[in-house]
């Protein structure tokens, strides 16, 4: 693919520039969609910490099966929900690289619970971006776990009825209570000052594997608003209105 | 120096040598002295061994020490090898090179812990999605089996394929002296300049077995293809016992194979001029050599402990050439010498 340079005036600096660990190629995400937002941040964070040539990541299935194409370092693709089981392979294959995985609600909290939930419970000294946005985005916006009740997706047309499909699942809040997790929390990129925890926190999750202090996850509460039908400016006001009252922001877990 | 063993043992011990350095597992019978030798042995060669929550993420983790370039395997019975078929289409899709060991028990569903052939269809034909093959290697004796695992571990880094031992409860059980190949020092150990080390000083490296662009995954298969015609050419396997004046020749593999070797000698003490054609490779298939013995022998009888899975892949060899009657046991029922030469008596003129 290929972009258009943006050429810089004379006696002007550059200050927001393209982190050097991601590519050149466009980005596959719909207009408004929060993952442009951390798939960047994670990006400035092996810039930051300097880790871009011992960093293996692995790309989920879902929206960000293309993770491979965007980011400058060794990259798997995992099948759907395997990707903390991957990732303990990579990890203990070679503990000298940093490996992360970037996974969606379906991928991590459905079909991959149980790779999700061993993997933490070992402690396995790995990175794990969990983005939570209520639905299933590339397959066309079924009902996620995380899909909250009444909320209208192509597998619950009349909204979703808690009586038969359950609540929506708090995975951190789950993880949080085991004891082999390192560092888990839950961010969200709405805003400025949001985005700017939600860096904080991936520089954190990326640093303890560094230290070597073990299973960190990030969950990012995020909006799709192409699958629920709503602009990207509504897209924000729904994560801030609607999806945090289920799913409050914060550290749920931190051993230092 | 031979060693006392068990098939699971030898077969444990030989991975060991053949530098495999990432072992992941879930218990199941009968396959468990593997599991056991491995959690007290691997380690002190500085491997990894972990006993993963399920064959599923067993056979991931296997996906993500391969793609870090390390030797791995995991090794399970029949139940567990099919929840593992998700993760070996995609080890065959990022052509990943791992080895996978099958001590075959009774099925289907979860059947008993009896020793059964009932998994060669799995094995050799797909078993997972998508057009694939594995490179699959039955094992007859523990002896034989150590040595096949070591070549499992070349043939699967050579060509980039996973390859698959298909033993069965009966090997893995069973003790026997054996005489264990050589270490392979590390450095013989071919180097994978795909393996994702860390993009330091070349461009990243990617695994996966995704595109979405069919015309260019075509291109993809069609080298996978081409590797599968090279192995194909390469790789056949097989042994031959007894064939040169034979009129009935017995086609049996791994422990069928084995008590088919005594049926043969039975026979001959009788009188009748009986053969085995033991396939080693199962996949990719002795179709040419078994052809040419079955232009001159009239009766070959397939003998397995399923209802007939390798008899396909015999008549497909043999295609009209000379009779093709089948004997087989079900269930985890292991017919006795006698059983099978009263079979053979049914097919082979006084």
């Amino acid at each position: 693919m290929s972009v258009t340079e943006v050429k810089v005036p004379a006696g002007y600096v550059p200050v927001y520039t393209k982190p050097k660990s991601l590519s050149d190629a466009r980005f596959t995400y719909c207009p408004g969609c929060h993952h442009g937002i951390f798939t960047r941040l994670v990006a400035e964070a092996i810039d930051e910490l300097g880790i871009q040539e011992r960093t293996v990541g692995i790309a989920p299935v879902g929206c960000a099966v293309f993770l491979s194409d965007f980011f400058r370092c060794d990259f798997v693709q995992a099948a759907h929900g395997r990707a903390c089981a991957v990732a303990t392979g990579i990890k203990r294959a070679n503990p000298d690289l940093i490996v992360f995985s970037y996974q969606g609600d379906g991928d991590l909290a459905a079909i991959g619970t149980a790779e999700t939930v061993h993997a933490a419970n070992r402690g396995e000294n790995i990175t794990v971006i969990f983005v939570n946005n209520q639905i299933y985005g590339m397959t066309g916006g079924e009902m996620a776990p995380t899909t909250l009740p009444g909320m209208r997706t192509v597998t619950t047309p009349e909204g979703r009825d808690v009586r038969t499909t359950g609540y929506p699942l708090r995975v951190s809040e789950m993880l949080a209570q085991l004891d082999g997790p390192s560092y888990i929390t839950r961010q969200a990129v709405f805003d400025v000052r949001h985005v700017q925890m939600a860096r904080k926190a991936i520089i954190k999750a990326f640093k303890n594997q560094i230290e070597g202090k073990g299973f960190s996850l990030v969950e990012i509460v995020a909006a799709c608003p192409t699958n629920i039908r709503i602009s990207p400016v509504e897209g924000n006001r729904w994560v801030a209105e609607q999806t945090l009252k289920y799913f409050p922001l914060g550290d749920l877990k931190v051993r230092d | 120096m031979k060693v006392l063993m068990r098939g699971n043992e030898a077969t444990a011990e030989a991975a060991i040598r053949a530098g495999c350095r990432c072992y992941f597992c879930y218990p199941i019978t009968p396959q468990g002295e593997l599991v056991e030798y491995m959690a007290r042995h691997l380690p002190r060669h500085g491997g990894v061994f972990l006993q993963a929550e399920s064959e599923v993420a067993a056979i991931n983790m296997v996906y993500g020490a391969a793609a870090a370039g390390v030797r791995t395997m995991t090794s399970s019975s029949s139940p567990g090898i099919s929840l593992k078929m998700e993760g070996i289409s995609y080890l065959a899709g990022a052509r990943l090179p791992a080895v996978i060991v099958n001590v075959m028990r009774a099925g289907p569903g979860l059947g008993n812990i009896a020793p059964a052939q009932g998994d060669y269809f799995q094995a050799t034909k797909g078993g997972g999605h998508g057009d694939y093959r594995l490179i699959v290697l039955a094992p007859s004796t523990a002896q034989e089996a150590a040595e096949l695992v070591m070549l499992a571990f070349d043939l699967s880094d050579r060509y980039r394929v996973p390859a698959m031992i298909l033993a069965d409860g009966m090997l893995g059980q069973m003790m026997e002296p054996v005489e264990l190949p050589e270490p392979i020092p590390p450095e013989k150990i071919p180097e994978k300049p795909w393996a994702l080390t860390g993009a330091r000083g070349r461009p990243p490296n990617v695994v996966s077995s995704f595109d979405l662009d069919p015309y260019r995954f075509r291109e993809v298969l069609r080298a996978l293809w081409q590797t599968y015609r090279e192995i194909e050419k390469n790789e056949v396997r097989w042994e031959e016992y007894q064939v040169e004046d034979a009129e009935l020749l017995l086609v049996a593999y791994g422990t069928m194979g084995r008590i088919c070797r005594t049926v043969v000698r039975k026979a001959r003490k009788e009188g009748l001029r009986v053969g085995l054609f033991r396939p080693i490779t199962l996949w990719p298939f002795p179709y040419e050599p078994l052809r040419r013995l079955a232009e001159k022998i009239p009766v070959i009888l397939t003998v397995e402990l399923s209802a007939g899975q390798m008899w396909e892949d015999v008549r497909l060899a043999v295609e009209g050439r000379a009779k093709t009657p089948f004997y087989g046991e079900l269930g985890g029922v292991v017919p006795t010498p006698e059983e099978i030469l009263s079979e053979v008596k049914k097919h082979v003129r006084d």
